[in-house]
């Protein structure tokens, strides 16, 4: 537990290889990449052409309203991952062995965590290149539209930290990836992520305000549409600092147990 | 320093729920000797493996590994250790040199000597070869092979193997305790678990046979054998019939239960010891009328130690669920 300079840059030396390890697969096998974009990119282009036509939104085109959704979903599915990942590692033996070296006790969850935000980073700009090419357009400017990718890829790495400790906790990847995907889709799809949540049940509407999924739709949105950032921005990075403030240490706390 | 064991487990406990995996284990593993933990699966092998790698915190008791206290200098234990656990804990995704440098770079080594001693272990292991290539086209037999050699990429003091060969083919086997045998020769601790016999008694200097969590007894592989008292005679009969016939005529030789395997048509038994035992045999079995096809006389196994002492068959028959 010593917080020493040394151990510190120890921390982020250990963090740093171990990113670079979970990231050389995707590197060598290229085909892992390609289809965890895939589903994305279906989602924008489905989304868009089937369902765009029928969701009736306030302002703007429907467009410009789904991307940024689409974008905070594709995050938080894609941090789900890291609970499979590490499911993986400890089914293997693998963690065995971390934690059996003088490495940082956080080494191996913050590689992990970061890794998954690199590829969700890339997945993001992947779905942001083919949103322009079928229509849609950032309206508030180019640090605006930083801010809200850097607001998504945070969000998700929050979303990373909770999948790490679901994944240490069932502990095979079966599980890991079951337990890690159901409280997801009602937390997705009952927010502000496809459809204007004013055109929801009232019942479900007080839900859905509360989501976080909905505050950082919002905030994101925002930023890419224009329009007031302020109060969405703030909700949005509340939540994220909460759960990091939470699932961070809880999760260190199961790694060195485990 | 230099006189200090380089393992010290004393009084070691640790429970799961309501299940005692360790109840007051002692040992002692002088620096450069291997010491063999023999026992069958669920025994407590790997829980004691697991808490000297700081793993899994203990119970009760006190154990200590290169002079450092398993919990209160677990950081520093680390440094000083190698483990190759069940698995062969490698990354299928990663070259066989990537998987060394990245444990070297974990082990807080520069980028140069991580680098050197994974070349280093690449040759020593054979893997040369391949070791630009991903480990998901290694065999079984390298990838163990492999693990084996991440464990010293940190020129650890005392090295910890637990069951480096279960699930290898006999030639793969082999090979592994040729390498194992060299490691040793350089004068690394080693404490090893393993459920065969002939691996404890071809690569321990002591070995320790443990079964619910206890040492029911420790020595050279030379010491145990002859707690079974004395030799074995083991022999073969024609007729398979006459399996029992042959067990009463020669039962006047022996001093404990025999073994019978009614297929092969084997007997084996401990007999009382003295020069005379194989031409009395013969005498008796004769006066029987029983014809036998082989018959010999040998020092007892750690095979017939397991049994001896536990009461069971040995581990890999036993195959009691952990």
């Amino acid at each position: 537990m010593s917080s020493s300079p040394a151990s510190l840059s120890w921390a982020v030396t250990d963090a740093i290889a171990m990113t670079r390890r979970n990231l050389v697969r995707y590197v060598r096998v290229p085909n892992l990449l390609v289809f965890s974009t895939i589903q994305p990119v279906m989602f924008v282009l489905l989304f868009t052409y089937v369902f765009g036509g029928a969701v009736r939104i306030p302002s703007g085109s429907y467009k410009d309203f789904l991307l940024p959704g689409i974008l905070v979903q594709t995050v938080i599915f894609g941090s789900t991952q890291t609970g499979v990942g590490l499911a993986d590692d400890l089914s293997r033996g693998m963690i065995d062995r971390f934690r059996s070296l003088p490495m940082a006790r956080s080494a191996v969850l913050a590689g992990r965590t970061l890794s998954d935000t690199v590829r969700n980073l890339f997945v993001v700009l992947l779905m942001i290149g083919v949103g322009l090419l079928i229509g849609f357009r950032f309206h508030a400017g180019f640090i605006s539209a930083v801010g809200a990718i850097v607001l998504a890829v945070l969000f998700g790495l929050a979303f990373s930290w909770i999948s790490a400790f679901i994944g240490m906790a069932v502990r095979d990847v079966e599980s890991a990836q079951t337990a890690g995907f159901i409280w997801i889709f009602p937390l997705v799809f009952a927010s502000a992520v496809f459809v204007p949540v004013a055109t929801m049940p009232g019942w479900l509407q007080s839900f859905a305000r509360v989501n976080p999924v909905t505050n950082t739709a919002e905030a994101v949105r925002a930023l890419c549409q224009g329009g007031p950032t302020a109060t969405h921005v703030f909700h949005s990075m509340a939540w994220i600092l909460g759960i990091l403030l939470v699932f961070v240490p809880l999760s260190v706390r199961r790694y060195r147990r485990v | 320093m230099s006189t200090r064991p380089a393992i010290v487990v004393e009084r070691l406990q640790k429970a799961f729920g309501t299940v005692r995996a360790l109840d007051g284990i002692d040992l002692t593993v002088p620096q450069g000797t291997v010491l063999g933990l023999l026992g069958p699966n669920g025994a407590g092998k790997t829980t004691v493996v697991r808490i000297l790698t700081t793993l899994l915190a203990p119970d009760g008791g006190h154990a200590e590994v290169a002079g450092f206290d398993v919990v209160r200098d677990a950081v520093r234990l680390r440094s000083a250790i190698g483990l190759a656990g069940q698995f062969a804990a490698v990354d299928e995704m990663l070259t066989g040199r990537e998987n060394l440098e990245l444990v070297g770079r974990l082990y807080h080594l520069g980028r140069a000597e991580a680098r050197e001693r994974s070349a280093d272990v690449l040759e020593r292991f054979d893997l040369v070869d391949a070791a630009d290539r991903t480990v998901k086209t290694y065999s079984g037999g390298m990838r163990r092979r492999l693990d084996l050699g991440a464990s010293l990429v940190g020129r650890p003091v005392v090295l910890f193997l637990d069951e480096p060969t279960t699930g290898l083919d006999p030639r793969s086997r082999i090979g592994l305790w040729e390498v194992i045998e060299q490691l040793v020769d350089r004068g690394t601790t080693l404490l090893l678990t393993t459920q065969y016999l002939e691996e404890a008694d071809k690569l321990a200097d002591a070995i320790a046979v443990i079964d619910h969590g206890r040492v029911i007894a420790e020595g050279t592989a030379d010491e145990l054998k002859s707690q079974v008292g004395g030799d074995v005679l083991e022999l073969v009969v024609v007729r398979r019939e006459q399996l029992k016939d042959a067990v009463t005529a020669i039962a006047p030789l022996t001093c404990g239960e025999p073994q019978l395997d009614e297929d092969t048509g084997q007997v084996r038994v401990p007999v009382k010891g003295g020069a005379n035992v194989l031409a009395d045999a013969v005498r008796h079995l004769d006066a029987a009328g029983v014809a036998i096809a082989d018959l010999a006389l040998h020092r007892p196994t750690l095979d017939d130690v397991f049994l001896a002492l536990t009461g069971r068959a040995t581990a890999a028959e036993a195959g009691v669920a952990s």
